[in-house]
């Protein structure tokens, strides 16, 4: 018997321009904040951008994004994302709610399969991928499926997140997969060591984000956020990983 | 209609495959639907017939089979059968789109874990296709 279900992926992918997984080897280091205020930050410069958490058993963008219970995807032909702050926004949690979802790898795969063959995200220009910490089901079942996504990795200062991030490179390159450059998140010093770093991996540092309290403050308030040092950062930020000249969605 | 994309997804893979075997024509596709999605089969039949038209699948007929569902907990060992009944429907919908989330809304009969295999009837599958090949 065949699952049908991975034939039509590339298909309900098709109208999307890029794909981009915000990624890391370790967790803590804001992901979640770094792809949604990367995804609020495209849409705010006119692009058309979908938002899909895939942090299946921690899912937080929707806390972040201060998602009311009542929103929903709806149905024609297939789940149609909700709209929420200007994203097409999926996640698990729809399903959910605020209960937890201990699912194991193979479950894992699953879900994503079955999400991506039934989501219909439509025309955008970018979907932004908030992926769960580390390299496994997640990371390799979106390298099989979705062979048009590109890597942006995010790290703090610290060695610790920085060795992992190592790790997740020498794989990322193994699987020839492209890479479109590497945040330093919730930086807290002057030293241009994660820079130098990255500069010796071969990939471009796409820069900093200063640590700011007021991040933490602007959960469930998507304007809050971009307000912040964070979201300051992420209008440099996003010139950086996915601009072309002066637009980055003509 | 969730199942419209399900169907997408069954002549797209049934497509890839006639393709493969160098078939000219299909004249039976049968399908596999697990008890845990709650498929409905006359919506999925519905859009595969609608989905077929002009194309390789246009006279072939569906076959849709059901496959019961079997859960089995890692903890105890203990199997049973899913059943949509004791669910609300807010639950099960939420099954149908993403079966996986069964493990947020069921628990073993016996020692109450929602560490369980789905080991047999979770979702749809393209069990065969018969069609001709040129001759």
């Amino acid at each position: 018997m065949i699952d049908p279900r991975t034939s039509v992926i590339t298909q309900r992918l098709s109208k999307i321009r890029r794909i981009v997984a915000v990624s890391s080897g370790k967790g803590g280091v804001g992901k979640s904040m770094v792809a949604t205020s990367l995804a609020l930050s495209l849409a705010r410069e006119g692009c058309r951008v979908g938002l899909f958490d895939v942090d299946f058993t921690g899912p937080s963008t929707h806390i972040i994004l201060g998602v009311p219970k009542s929103v929903q995807p709806t149905e024609d032909k297939g789940i149609v994302p909700a709209t929420v702050e200007g994203l097409e926004y999926m996640s698990l949690v729809y399903f959910v709610g605020d209960n937890p979802a201990p699912l194991r790898g193979a479950d894992v795969s699953n879900a994503l399969i079955e999400l991506l063959s039934v989501t219909q995200w439509g025309t955008l220009d970018f979907l932004i991928v908030d992926m769960p910490p580390g390299i496994g089901d997640a990371v390799l079942d979106l390298v099989r499926l979705v062979n048009r996504i590109e890597f942006l990795i995010i790290t703090t200062s610290s060695l610790l997140a920085f060795e992992v991030i190592k790790k997740q490179v020498a794989l990322l390159k193994e699987l020839k997969m492209p890479i479109v450059g590497v945040v330093e998140n919730m930086k807290m010093n002057t030293s241009d060591a994660v820079e130098q770093e990255t500069g010796k991996l071969g990939l471009k540092y796409l820069g900093s984000i200063a640590y700011d309290a007021k991040v933490e403050e602007s959960i469930g308030n998507p304007q809050k956020l971009l307000a912040t040092e964070m979201g300051e950062a992420m209008d440099r930020i996003k010139k950086a990983a996915v601009g072309k000249g002066s637009s980055i969605c003509p | 209609m969730h199942e419209w994309a399900l169907a997408e997804a069954v002549l797209a893979s049934a497509r890839q495959i006639a393709e493969q075997e160098h078939l000219s024509s299909v004249s039976e596709v049968t399908i596999r639907v697990g008890e845990l999605q709650q498929v409905e089969p006359p919506i999925l039949r519905f859009a595969l017939k609608q989905l077929s038209e002009g194309t390789l699948f246009g006279s072939a007929k569906f076959h849709i089979l059901k496959a019961k569902s079997q859960l089995k907990c890692r903890v105890c060992g203990t199997t049973w059968q899913y059943s949509s009944k004791k669910l609300d429907k807010a639950t099960a919908e939420a099954i149908h789109f993403v079966p996986e989330v069964a493990h947020t809304y069921i628990k073993c009969p016996k020692c109450g874990s929602p560490d369980f295999e789905i080991a047999s009837g979770r979702g749809v599958w393209l069990q065969d296709i018969k069609g001709a090949k040129p001759e």
